[in-house]
């Protein structure tokens, strides 16, 4: 075994184990912080996958901006006592407990049976510029959509949050 | 030596542990974050796809930022929907929200 | 004297290779020794930003401030951080015992984090990445979760409402804070801070991006809650704010951190706008000291000099001002840089 992939192992089990976390928490603010070192470590798998930019986006957008909007949300809306405030079904558990062990062993016996082909090139060495030129050249449509959705998505967020009545 | 295999099958457990989450929680934040953990496991597959099979180019980073860019959307309608519903029902328990059930 | 660190490190890589260590290893181990280099002096920085600070503070309101242990009271910060040191760590029966302590090193753990890419002089450069510039801005969106955690888990309403509103604040003026890097970033061609540095050999980017500069100024004192924009620890309306329920070397953490994030934030600004480590002959690391040292004066003269701004002019401020501002100025520098090329300058 050598260093990256004791590496690999690291990181993936803190990602895995902040991400049980997430479902296995009782207080909702415990879930939002251990969501956070999930986000970092999946941050982390990217570097390791020579993705330098994703990672950095990936820290930028979900671990310093969905993350915060999670926990200023759960902050106003916390109604009753915060260590109760996570609970799971009390029947749904078992349900839903079993529907997700058959998709995870159905998708990894999928995985593992697969055999994937191999490329033997590497990866660009200006990797952000070649996204870029990606973005702004053949998937410039997409790139304008995904902004103009943004653009809808925060006015609609600001609409329904602060309500369409108030004109102030 | 890790591959293409470890990176799917991590990004297998993660999806499978949102699933769980999505089925079994009952505050509703609590969901929206479990449909994010899956999000994050399906950016994980696209980029060590990227660098696995298609490494001569970065289409698979492209598509993940456009999942993010989706993401970070619906977070934000997400939530701003719930604290609609919190006001008006004054709670996030999804088992309190059925208006639509007469 | 140029060379003095650099040669510090060649002859500390050579010794350690002569120990018979493999070359990748002699480079991980200078990488720590780097960083816990910078870490050391990034500490001890701050007793000497404190003592200026309040030195300044007392200059500006016509008062003497510390001048009673050392020459001109020089020695006042150590004796305070001994005190911070000896005294009690009280940790508050109702608090969220583990987001309670691990909050304060979180914060001064990415607040440490945001110096591996500055370029602290020629090829003094921990790690010179192609993106630093995005580096540095999406580690500094991450102390807003070091505050919420200190505000939610002291359980209580002071800190409650502080980390509320400086993870308010902050989320709001890192968007112009970005955006107003954006225009150095487009004239330089180039996200990796070295090249920004090299870009401004002959002149610097002030001139041509003065507005970017004056936003990136503001949105960056809001960004260290600093005042006048220091609403999250108002200390007459909320005592200190997240940190209220902290005691003895939590707190100093907690203060230790927001200096340091100062210090990157100026030193950043003197990269970006002011030329970096370039400057006639005194050496490239004593130039990006003093400029960085000019910058965090400016910084205190306006935080002594201000009074308070209110919560909602604040964010109103960030979203009405600022954002339209930084916004044209893209546009500008984007048609400036066309007009430049077809006008063949550059």
């Amino acid at each position: 075994m050598n260093l990256s992939d004791l590496v690999f192992i690291v990181t993936a089990l803190i990602t895995v184990t902040a991400a049980v976390g997430v479902v296995g928490f009782k207080n909702i603010v415990h879930s939002a912080l251990s969501l956070v070192l999930s986000f970092l470590g999946v941050a982390a798998l990217y570097f390791q996958l020579q993705a330098g930019f994703l990672g950095l986006v990936q820290i930028l957008v979900y671990a310093g901006a969905v993350s915060v909007l999670i926990i200023f949300a759960i902050m106003l809306v916390m109604d009753k006592d915060p260590d109760e405030s996570n609970r799971s079904h009390a029947k749904q558990k078992y349900w839903g407990g079993l529907i997700a062990l058959l998709v995870t062993l159905g998708l990894g016996a999928a995985i593992g049976s697969t055999i994937w082909p191999q490329s033997s090139g590497s990866l660009p060495e200006d990797s952000v510029g070649a996204l870029a030129t990606l973005l702004l050249g053949d998937y410039v449509v997409a790139f304008e959509v995904a902004a103009l959705l943004l653009l809808v998505a925060v006015v609609g967020a600001i609409i329904l949050a602060k309500g369409a009545g108030e004109h102030d | 030596m890790i591959d293409l295999t470890a990176y799917l099958l991590l990004g297998t457990v993660l999806f499978g542990i949102g699933v769980y989450g999505v089925l079994s929680k009952r505050n509703a934040v609590g969901v929206l974050m479990s449909v994010e953990l899956m999000l994050n496991a399906v950016n994980i597959n696209f980029i060590a796809v990227n660098k696995f099979v298609a490494s001569s180019q970065v289409i698979g980073q492209l598509f993940a930022i456009f999942i993010i860019v989706v993401a970070a959307a619906e977070v934000a309608v997400g939530l701003a929907l719930i604290l609609a519903i919190f006001r008006q029902k004054k709670s996030v328990d999804l088992n309190d929200f059925n208006l639509l059930k007469w | 004297m140029e060379s003095l660190f650099l040669d510090i490190a060649q002859t500390l890589t050579g010794w350690l290779q002569s120990l018979g260590l493999s070359a990748v290893w002699a480079d991980f181990i200078l990488l720590i020794i780097q960083f816990a280099c910078v870490a050391g002096i990034v500490t001890i920085n701050v007793i000497i930003l404190i003592w200026l600070e309040r030195k300044v503070s007392g200059f500006i309101q016509l008062r003497l401030g510390p001048n009673r242990l050392g020459p001109w009271g020089a020695f006042q910060t150590i004796a305070d951080a001994i005190k911070l040191l000896t005294k009690e760590d009280i940790i508050p029966t109702r608090t969220d015992k583990w987001i309670f302590r691990t909050a304060p090193l979180f914060f001064i753990t990415v607040a440490m984090m945001l110096y591996l890419v500055i370029p602290m002089g020629d090829g003094m450069q921990i790690v010179d990445l192609n993106i630093g510039v995005f580096y540095f801005i999406s580690l500094a969106s991450l102390s807003t979760i070091a505050l919420l955690m200190a505000g939610w888990s002291s359980n209580n309403k002071w800190s409650l409402l502080g980390a509320m509103r400086s993870v308010a604040q902050m989320i709001s003026y890192e968007i112009p804070l970005t955006f107003s890097l954006l225009g150095v970033i487009m004239i330089a061609g180039s996200l990796r801070l070295s090249d920004i540095v090299a870009a401004q050999s002959n002149i610097w980017f002030i001139v041509f991006q003065p507005v970017a500069f004056i936003t990136y100024f503001i949105a960056a004192t809001a960004e260290l809650n600093r005042g006048p924009f220091d609403m999250p620890e108002a200390e007459q309306e909320l005592t200190a704010g997240a940190y209220t329920e902290y005691t003895g070397m939590r707190w100093a953490l907690f203060f230790l951190a927001e200096y340091t994030n100062l210090v990157a934030v100026s030193a950043m600004a003197s990269t970006m706008f002011l030329g970096g480590w370039q400057g006639p002959w005194l050496p490239s690391w004593l130039w990006i000291i003093i400029k960085t040292y000019i910058i965090m004066f400016v910084f205190m003269w306006i935080k002594w000099t201000f009074p308070r701004i209110r919560m909602d002019h604040l964010m109103s401020f960030s979203w009405k001002v600022l954002l339209p501002v930084s916004l044209a100025n893209i546009v500008v520098t984007g048609v400036g840089i066309y007009v430049f090329k077809w006008m063949g300058w550059c």
